[in-house]
């Protein structure tokens, strides 16, 4: 265990920057969410990298890279079911396309 | 420590020697004994794939009245091998319209998620790939590999035959997958750890299948719907989708994921094994060594085997919503309940002899499985009598 | 260079790779596919970092059921966008100039954070952290009463889920 905490915070912050990149370019809603997982991935990894580097007797770290988990899976299910919801009225899943409630 | 009590430390050590002794430094050494090992490992299971070919036809051939291969080699052992020779000559083809990368890689990955499990595999207390503390999920996190095989050939073949069966075995699995996660936490929770030598250490005393009858039977089902056998096989349903998944599949890349699938049966077997019925132990006759172990092992992953070959053989197919409606409000409740009501047993029953609690433990889940029939029973009839109003008896 | 050293610069190299793939290769179940790879790339980095629980739990909720979500949802709303025309909006140079920004922020702040090149003390050989784990979970003096919400979280996103993709029916 000799590699030093920085490589694992610089790897999640360009981690997080592409899925940020993903997010703001893409058109379809599913590239979106795509790319929010990946942010949330980045999140998980400083999580988990500040468990170990820190106090390993703490599982403050682990515990809530789990609800990370959890939060993720949920926003998934309701996301997608949203996209495909969405699809089936406005045969649309651009995200652009979707303004009905725009003023 | 010698060759007959502790068989892979002996070569290891043999081979560290040697090695070392030609110039190469400790560390790469034993990178290299790793990666021996890893081979042999893999070489094992897929000569095992070649042997169960053989089993799997000679026993189908039993159950339908007939003999089965008996022309190459006493009692056609080697067919399989002529079985091969003819896939590698074959034509591959690659649709044009497929996906190449894809395609191509989805039967790898299809035998890799069988041959990842290989590795959690407790063969003899000290034959193993690794003791892993979270061996139970590993189980689980290789099956969703699985899954991911199957839909990448689905979606990479571009017909539409292939994406249904793709989209009916996604399905299966992930359903399947629930009632089975619960009941592996059964074992866990009685062994109190995740790693499969732990579980198996902790039967000595009692067998899991005695404590737990009824979570062995719904891990033997939930295991035939992640494979994907009959009854549950609408993923290949002949009449109905010609192959499934694989139906643009030809030569040896059909090979691997047929070779895949008997193999992960034969492994389901060694899990159900492993489990329930006391792994490679057998009456204390495991002490004579690991090699006569690892040959309990075997019998008993082969009898699981042939339990789930009898079941293929046996049962005809069932429909898509009965197989879903059967995961839903049949298999996952149960597992749940008795997840539950094993987890209160075995908090209250703590301080008993384990002649006490094993008993106790059976006769509830005898109790449970008496009074799920009895539902079964009282549901079923008034299913009969709806039919019977909406089309009196006798005029159909 | 170590061993683990080699380990995380593979994995590392893995996860960007598949990443960027991600967002820019144009055929979306292809994207979802190379989520995949970055997902199995952040599982290594769990077992390099001794939380092999975590690795597991990575590679069975997101590969078996989240990528999993993810290509059957761009499977069933595939007729309208066929991966043809333009995959990403106008404005991406903007979004590719955000992001490199907020990167060289986050680096500027990393390397500016006290003792940041220390590295790991062994976990001893006694403790149980998977066993840990669990224990912080359902302890209430630990983190009992976040996993009960998060819990709640996952069934009203799974009541919410297949009301809205179940449709209305039809009177």
């Amino acid at each position: 265990m000799n590699i030093p905490l920085s490589w694992y915070l610089i790897l999640a912050a360009s981690l997080f920057c592409i899925g940020l990149y993903g997010v703001l370019s893409r058109r379809n809603a599913i590239a979106i969410l795509l790319g929010v997982e990946l942010m949330l991935n980045a999140v998980n990894i400083n999580l988990v990298a500040f468990w170990r580097y820190l106090d390993p007797a703490q599982m403050g770290g682990q515990v809530f890279a789990i609800i990370v988990f959890a939060v993720a899976a949920a926003e998934v299910a309701v996301g997608l079911a949203l996209i495909i919801s969405v699809y089936r009225s406005r045969k649309s899943v651009v995200a652009d396309d979707i303004d009905l409630m725009k003023w | 420590m010698n060759l007959w009590n502790d068989p892979i430390n002996f070569i290891a050590g043999w081979l560290r020697a040697l090695l070392t002794g030609w110039g190469l430094s400790l560390d790469l050494a034993k990178i290299f004994i790793m990666l021996v090992g890893v081979g042999v490992l893999i070489v094992g299971s897929l000569v095992l794939a070649i042997f169960l070919v053989w089993v799997e036809r000679k026993v189908v051939a039993r159950f339908q009245d007939r003999v089965g291969p008996n022309r190459i080699g006493p009692y056609g052992l080697i067919q399989p091998f002529a079985d091969i020779i003819k896939l590698i000559i074959k034509e591959d083809i690659t649709p044009t319209t497929a996906d190449k990368v894809i395609y191509n890689l989805a039967p790898v990955l299809a035998l890799a998620s069988v041959l990842f499990l290989w590795a959690v595999l407790p063969l003899a207390s000290n034959i193993y790939g690794v003791d892993l503390n979270v061996a139970a999920l590993y189980l689980v996190a290789a099956g969703a590999l699985g899954t991911l095989a199957i839909i990448m050939g689905g979606w990479a073949s571009n017909n539409k035959y292939a994406l249904l069966g793709a989209f009916r075995m996604v399905a299966t699995m992930i359903s399947y997958e629930i009632p089975m996660v619960v009941v592996l936490l059964i074992p866990t929770l009685l062994a109190g750890t995740m790693s499969f030598r732990g579980i198996v250490e902790s039967q000595a005393g009692a067998w899991y299948v005695l404590m737990a009858p009824l979570a062995m039977l719904i891990f033997l089902i939930s295991a035939v719907a992640e494979l994907g056998r009959a009854p549950f096989d609408l993923n290949e349903a002949e009449s109905e989708i010609i192959a499934g998944f694989h139906i643009e599949y030809t030569g040896m890349k059909f090979g691997l994921f047929y070779a895949g699938e008997l193999l992960h049966a034969f492994t389901f077997g060694g899990f159900v094994a492993l489990l329930f019925f006391g792994g490679y132990q057998f009456f204390g006759l495991e002490k004579l060594g690991p090699l006569v172990a690892v040959t309990i092992f075997l019998a008993k992953a082969m009898f699981g085997y042939w339990v789930i070959m009898w079941i293929k053989y046996t049962m005809p197919r069932i429909r898509i919503d009965h197989l879903l409606a059967f995961n839903w409000k049949f298999l996952t409740p149960l597992a749940l309940i008795l997840l539950v009501v094993t987890a209160l047993l075995h908090k209250l029953l703590a301080g008993l002899p384990l002649w006490g609690i094993t008993l106790i433990m059976f006769l509830t889940n005898v109790l449970i499985a008496w009074v799920t029939v009895e539902i079964l029973r009282a549901y079923g009839r008034k299913q009969r009598q709806a039919e019977e109003v909406l089309a009196p008896a006798g005029q159909h | 260079m170590t061993a683990s050293q080699i380990v995380f610069l593979l994995s590392a190299a893995l996860i960007i790779g598949s990443a960027l793939m991600v967002v820019t290769t144009r055929k979306l179940v292809h994207a979802a596919l190379w989520l995949v790879a970055a997902l199995f790339g952040v599982a290594i980095l769990y077992g390099l970092l001794e939380a092999g629980f975590l690795a597991v739990v990575q590679v069975v909720v997101y590969i078996g059921a989240i990528a999993i979500l993810f290509i059957f949802a761009v499977m069933l709303t595939r007729k309208e966008m066929r991966d043809t025309g333009p995959q990403t909006r106008r404005s991406w140079p903007l979004a590719a100039l955000l992001g490199l920004l907020v990167l060289a922020g986050l680096v500027f702040l990393v390397l500016d954070m006290p003792d940041v090149a220390r590295t790991a003390v062994e976990i001893p050989a006694e403790v149980d952290t998977v066993g840990a784990l669990g224990q912080a979970l359902v302890s209430p003096e630990a983190y009992a009463l976040p996993f009960e919400v998060a819990s709640v979280l996952l069934l009203a996103a799974l009541i919410g889920a297949v009301y809205i993709a179940s449709g209305q029916k039809k009177e």
